[in-house]
């Protein structure tokens, strides 16, 4: 009997460098979206409402912040009516919140499956990030309805939407793997984050507009928070505001620094995960 | 051209315990900083910095052996012999502290039965996650789906969400997705000590299946008679280590006979003030030996097996009889006989005597049996006289090799009983209504 067709894997001590293995991430990549699947199917299950929160949650803080910042603070909304300039600014907050939040908590919800299967571990957060994403799609109709109400067309530039998610998507997924890797060891990682997304949210132009920010050195340093560039950049696209300009280029680096370094911590982290969780 | 499915080369892992601290250890983020801290403030005030030894676990050490293809071998040894992390580093959950392991195909592990169920999900839906979990592709598990769902019995269920299952119809659905895995190499953990007796001859038997289909597997298990059973080979493990690799009936009966602490010999010497007995008649040894006089640690089922006393008479007044009474693992008393020779009637000369009750094949169940020994004298009051009693005195293996010919049949579930006798059956169908 010949075994030498057979791979062959070699299971060795660590070497302390991280192995980035992105192939196996593509051989894996059916239960990627197992595991999407599962995170969407179940997350409403045994609920009144059902898929109804992912609207809910995006219109009930519309309302609040039209009323506290639109009515009382009377902030600004770059000529668009106050709801519609909040909600697009909450879209893609609550899809970067989620990814981030659920990413950060995926390894530690995911023990059992860690210390008894193998995988790519890197499956585990991405998959928990990725599933965030139907409940963007599904809010975004709330969105359609409200632009058809204000009579407010999206310009050419919404072709360019895609890439502001991403934007958001990437800094979602590089700040979840650290706070995912770290979790593993540091369960203060689970007390931490209500808090820091909580600062992020106030930092990033959710409520406000950047246009508050005049001068290009002022705004090129808001940039370093690449929401701030992301949602500039869905106002931009869907309501003509002033486009991100020279808040991109920060958001661009600060967010691929993020996920670059995100993802060889998590790598290096990995083979202790099991020991350890 | 490669003859090794699996090998292992001086593989080692080191576990620390408890609650050692350092930076990217283990404990909570604020033991870290206050350590950090305290570090920096020793080194401040120009005193050494504390050096924290670590404790350790060496949790396998220089564990080095190849299985060929289509080997199925056991592994067996006490809870923290380390076991469970060999099949951890084999499946690649976690990586070893030293030396290699590299194996050849597909592997499969099955450390647990439904890793990754979720129970708000249905039973068809558990089918597709688990099975891409294990390694199975999509296509792959739409083929196998509606065996699946035979074979695990709850087709009647498959839409209902698993969380309204019974424990007994989870197990069985989360066996079937493992069961139809196929893996070149396949490592299971103790699946069986989960499930009644119906699930466990199904894994048994499902197993059955898989080694006959050429495949590799380790088994551990603490279920002795399965792994010999199952197993053509087993590996013994203590405290990390690798300490018998071989047959797995003599692996099996070394581990088991040295957890009674008892061995298919004893021995005293002539001179031995503690060996049983008195000033009439003491004994020198008792051995488990087979056909051919050997002894033996284990012993087919099928074949006879002969406990083997050996005694000195010093003062020939009186006769002696050898006595035997057999126990099993479970403590229950399996018999007990004595030698109705009418020799025994009269008083013996003095000298060395041998004297070796056979037992036959197919009477005893399997496990392990513990033999008592003792020589007595009837008195004329109807009353015993014990010269000499050796209780435990030595302990022996009894093994199905499961290629019949045994009271078993075919069926490879849990036989109890102390004894299993093969019997002849008559069966008359009755003409009348």
């Amino acid at each position: 009997m010949s075994e030498t067709s057979l791979p062959v894997t070699r299971v060795v001590p660590p070497t302390g460098w991280a192995e980035l293995r992105l192939a196996e991430l593509v051989e894996y990549r059916e239960l990627a979206a197992f595991l999407v699947w599962r995170d969407v199917k179940v997350r409403y299950k045994q609920t009144a409402l059902g898929v109804a929160w992912a609207i809910l949650q995006p219109l009930a803080t519309m309302v609040l912040f039209t009323i506290v910042f639109g009515r009382l603070a009377g902030l600004p909304s770059d000529g668009t009516p106050y709801p519609l300039f909040a909600l697009v600014g909450l879209l893609p907050w609550q899809v970067f919140a989620g990814s981030l939040t659920g990413a950060a908590q995926s390894l530690v919800g995911s023990a059992g499956l860690i210390t008894k299967v193998y995988f790519p571990r890197l499956v585990v957060p991405l998959a928990s990030a990725l599933a965030t994403l139907v409940d963007f799609f599904v809010a975004s109709i709330v969105l359609a309805g409200l632009m058809a109400y204000y009579r407010v067309m999206p310009t050419a530039a919404v072709v360019t939407l895609p890439l502001f998610l991403a934007l958001a998507l990437t800094t979602a997924l590089g700040v979840g793997l650290w706070f995912a890797a770290l979790n593993v060891r540091y369960r203060d990682v689970q007390y931490v984050l209500p808090f820091f997304m909580q600062l992020w949210l106030f930092a990033s132009p959710v409520a406000y507009s950047t246009s508050l920010i005049h001068s290009p050195l002022a705004r090129a340093v808001y940039g370093l928070n690449p929401m701030a560039g992301a949602i500039q950049g869905f106002r931009w696209a869907l309501l003509g505001a002033p486009p991100p300009g020279v808040l991109l280029w920060p958001s661009v680096a600060v967010a691929a620094a993020l996920f670059l370094s995100g993802l060889f911590f998590f790598k290096r982290m990995e083979e202790t995960f099991a020991d350890v969780i | 051209m490669s003859s090794e499915a699996i090998r292992l080369e001086r593989l080692g892992k080191q576990y620390r315990l408890g609650e050692a601290r350092g930076a990217f250890t283990y404990g909570s983020l604020r033991d870290t900083v206050a350590q950090a801290a305290s570090t920096s403030w020793r080194r401040l005030r120009g005193a050494a910095p504390a050096r924290r030894e670590v404790p350790t676990l060496w949790a396998l050490r220089d564990v080095s052996f190849t299985v060929a293809p289509g080997e199925v071998v056991g592994i067996i040894g006490r809870n923290g012999a380390g076991k469970s992390t060999l099949l951890k580093i084999l499946s690649r959950i976690t990586r070893p502290t030293v030396g290699t392991a590299e194996f050849h195909g597909r592997l499969g592990s099955l450390l647990e039965v439904g890793t990754g169920f979720h129970p708000e999900l249905s039973g068809r839906d558990n089918i597709y996650l688990n099975g891409a979990i294990l390694g199975m592709r999509r296509a792959e598990i739409q083929r196998k789906f509606d065996d699946i769902v035979d074979f695990s019995g709850v087709r009647a269920f498959i839409d209902t969400p698993v969380k309204r299952y019974s424990s007994g119809m989870y197990v069985r659905l989360a066996f079937a997705v493992a069961a139809h895995l196929e893996p070149d190499i396949l490592v299971i953990d103790e699946v069986l000590a989960v499930g009644d007796a119906a699930f466990q001859k199904q894994c048994l038997g499902k197993m059955q299946e898989v080694s006959r289909t050429g495949r590799t597997i380790l088994f551990v298990s603490h279920n002795m008679p399965a792994v010999t059973r199952l197993c053509q080979r087993a590996l013994l493990l203590a405290d990390g280590a690798v300490v018998q690799d071989g047959p797995a009936e003599q692996v099996v009966a070394r581990y088991l006979t040295s957890e009674l602490g008892t061995t298919a010999l004893r021995e005293w010497a002539s001179d031995d003030p503690a060996a049983p007995g008195n000033e009439w008649v003491r004994l020198r040894a008792v051995r488990v030996v087979d056909e051919h006089g050997h002894t033996v640690e284990s012993v087919d089922v099928r074949r006879p097996v002969g406990i083997e006393i050996a005694f000195e008479v010093k003062r020939g007044e009186q006769p002696f009889v050898p006595g035997i009474a057999l126990m099993n693992d479970q403590g229950s008393a399996v018999f007990s006989a004595m030698d109705t020779d009418p020799r025994w009637r009269q008083p013996c000369e003095p000298g060395r005597y041998t004297s070796t009750a056979w037992i036959p094949g197919n009477l005893l169940n399997e496990g392990t049996i513990v033999a008592s020994i003792a020589l007595g004298t009837f008195t004329p009051g109807g009353k015993t006289l014990r010269h000499a009693t050796a209780n435990d005195a030595v302990a022996f293996q009894v093994i199905d090799p499961g290629e019949g010919g045994t009271a078993r049949g075919d069926y490879a579930g849990v036989w109890s009983a102390p004894v299993r006798p093969l019997l002849d059956w008559v069966t008359e169908r009755s003409t009348r209504p």
